[in-house]
This record gives structure tokens, sequence and C-alpha cells, in this order.
């Protein structure tokens, strides 16, 4: 699975790491919703430190979509609450 | 994925339909998608520079602090010189203000610097991209078929979008918070002309005088003063100045 980290880069991520990444995912997303900003913080830390640390940087002249696309390593909690409002969460 | 993951990945993917969206048959999206590539580095290099511009802007800021810093320091010792220590104080705590104002400008300020230098790794990598985009246009229009070409178009097009709207989103970021530190560093300014910190400032002087104004007559009544015991020195009136100098370069002044 191909995975960016917007404003950083894109990495290609083996197929297990996806699952953890997925379930992290999850995680950030209760976080958020239970307003607990601590806990977001911690958990988005994780997923951008599993995409960096599991995942190969796409070689420069490799033109490809990724499959996921992470916000901003610099994404503050407000930012990331405002994700999840109005059209956010609900219709995915 | 239909977390932070998924939800970035569909506004990001709509921005680049966007894009695409205005040309008809493959060989037009090529040429149409190189071309906005081309027109979104420009804007890309426009933004680049407008963070320098505003880096500088704080940089001026920054300067007019530390010049503030020396000027409160100065002051202060004057009116202490003088024996004026509420006006020292005052002076003093005002320095603290500028200082702790400075600090968080030297951090903006290298903030800036390493968000410019990663913009402009990623122009240099976005043109790279685009560059590649350019190779495999020409092979795909000379080697494929209208329904195949379709898809690969679709394909290296995307892979560029994505780079661009990225690009696009790490340069508004940066923007932002040159906006945000450009607006503060403003209103500090404005704030400083209104005189409005002497309220806080000014404890224990009980005095509604402009503390500028009162500490600039101390330091010309010193000089005088200073001169006029020099003066009396010299003809042998009395003794020489026991006091710091204040006025003149030729005594050190005292720590």
């Amino acid at each position: 699975m191909i995975v960016r980290i917007a404003t950083e880069s894109q990495y290609r991520l083996p197929d297990d790491d996806a699952a953890e990444l997925n379930e992290l995912d999850n995680e950030v997303v209760s976080a958020v919703e239970a307003g607990n900003e601590d806990r977001f913080h911690e958990v988005f830390e994780q997923m951008l430190d599993l995409v960096r640390r599991a995942g190969q940087p796409l070689d420069e002249d490799e033109l490809a979509e990724s499959d996921v696309i992470l916000p901003p390593p610099d994404t503050s909690f407000v930012e990331a609450a405002e994700e999840f409002t109005g059209e956010g969460l609900i219709p995915d | 994925m239909p977390g932070m993951g998924g939800r970035m990945s569909v506004v990001i993917k709509a921005k680049i339909n966007k894009l695409l969206d205005r040309a008809e048959d493959p060989a037009e999206t090529l040429e149409y998608s190189y071309q906005k590539q081309m027109e979104l580095l420009q804007n890309v290099k426009k933004g680049i520079a407008d963070v320098v511009t505003s880096k500088k802007r704080l940089q001026l800021q920054q300067q007019k602090l530390e010049q503030q810093v020396v000027k409160l320091d100065t002051q202060a010792r004057q009116a202490l010189a003088q024996g004026r220590e509420d006006l020292a104080r005052t002076a003093l705590e005002r320095k603290q203000f500028a200082q702790g104002e400075l600090q968080s400008l030297d951090q903006q300020v290298a903030e800036l610097e390493s968000q410019q230098a990663s913009l402009i790794e990623k122009e240099s990598k976005l043109r790279s991209k685009i560059e590649q985009f350019r190779t495999k246009k020409e092979v795909i229009k000379a080697q494929y078929s209208a329904a195949e070409a379709s898809v690969k178009i679709s394909e290296a097009a995307s892979g560029v979008g994505e780079e661009m709207a990225d690009v696009g989103m790490a340069m508004q970021r940066a923007l932002d918070k040159t906006e945000d530190m450009r607006a503060r560093a403003g209103a500090m300014d404005e704030l400083e002309a209104a005189g409005a910190f002497d309220d806080n400032l000014a404890l224990g002087s009980g005095s509604t005088d402009d503390i500028d104004r009162e500490l600039h007559q101390l330091t010309s009544q010193s000089d005088v003063d200073d001169d006029l015991a020099k003066l009396k020195a010299e003809l042998g009136q009395g003794p020489a100045p026991d006091q710091p100098s204040l006025g003149s370069g030729e005594q050190e002044r005292q720590a």
C-alpha cells in the first residue's frame, strides 16, 4: 500500500503494517471524537512513526497515486477535529 | 480506511479530479495536465518567495526588538544611577517583556527557515516529477491505444496531481503561519505605539508621565550634571565626580 504523509513524503508500506496503521487510524478517530487531545497526539505520532519506520520512501521519479494520505505531521487537535465535523466521518 | 487518512485522501483526490476534469480525450488530458503542472510550478515558486518576504519582515521586527532591549537596559542603568529605582524597575520590566517576545520571534523565524528549506526541496521534487510526466506523456501518446492510454494517463496525472496538491498544502500552511506571526508582530507594534504597556508596567511609580520622556529628562539632566562636575574639577573648584559617568566616553561606565 502506498501511503503519503501530507507535506512530507510518499512511502510504500507492507500489508501487515498497513493493517496496524488502520487500527491506529481508528484509535485516532475515537480520540478526536472523545475530545482527548493528549491521546490524539500520542496515537497520531505512532501512526507517523509506523509509516516512516516500516515504509520504504518512493523513488523521486515514481509517479504513483497514494492509497492513503495522512494529514500533515503538524496537524493540530483543532484541525483534526475539523476533519471530522460536517461531511467528515459520517458519509465515509 | 475510513478515518483521518481516508478523509485526507478523499479531499486531495477531489482536488486532483477538479484539475483534470476539463479535458475530454486522452491526448488533450495529457497536454492539459502538463500545462497545468507548469503553471502550478510557477505558483509554488511565487509561494516560496512570499515565505521569504514574510521571514524578512519578521527579521526586521527582531532587530527592532533587540534595539529596544539594549535601550531599555541603558535606561534602567541610568535611572538606577540617579537613584530612581522605580523608573529602573519599570524599564527592566519592559525589557523582560521585550525579551520574551524576542525569544518567541527567534523560534518562529527558525521554524520559517526550516519550512522554507523543505519547500525548496519539495519544489525540486515536483519539478522532477513533472519532467517524468513529460517523458511518460510522449511514450503514452506513441504506444498506447486510446482506451489503454486513458488508464495510463490518469495514473500518471494523479501521481503528479497528488504531488502538486501536497506542495500546495505545505505552502499554504507555511504562509498561514507567517501571517499569524506577522499579525502578532504588527499588534505588538501598535500596542507599543499607543503606549498600552505603560499601564501594566508603570508599577509603583505613581506617575502618569511617559516613562521615555522622564528617562530622557533624567539622562539630559545627568549629562548636564556630569559636564558641570567635570568643568568644576577642571577649574579646581571641587572633586571629580565619583558617580559613574553617563554622558562622556572618557570614563569607563560602571556595570
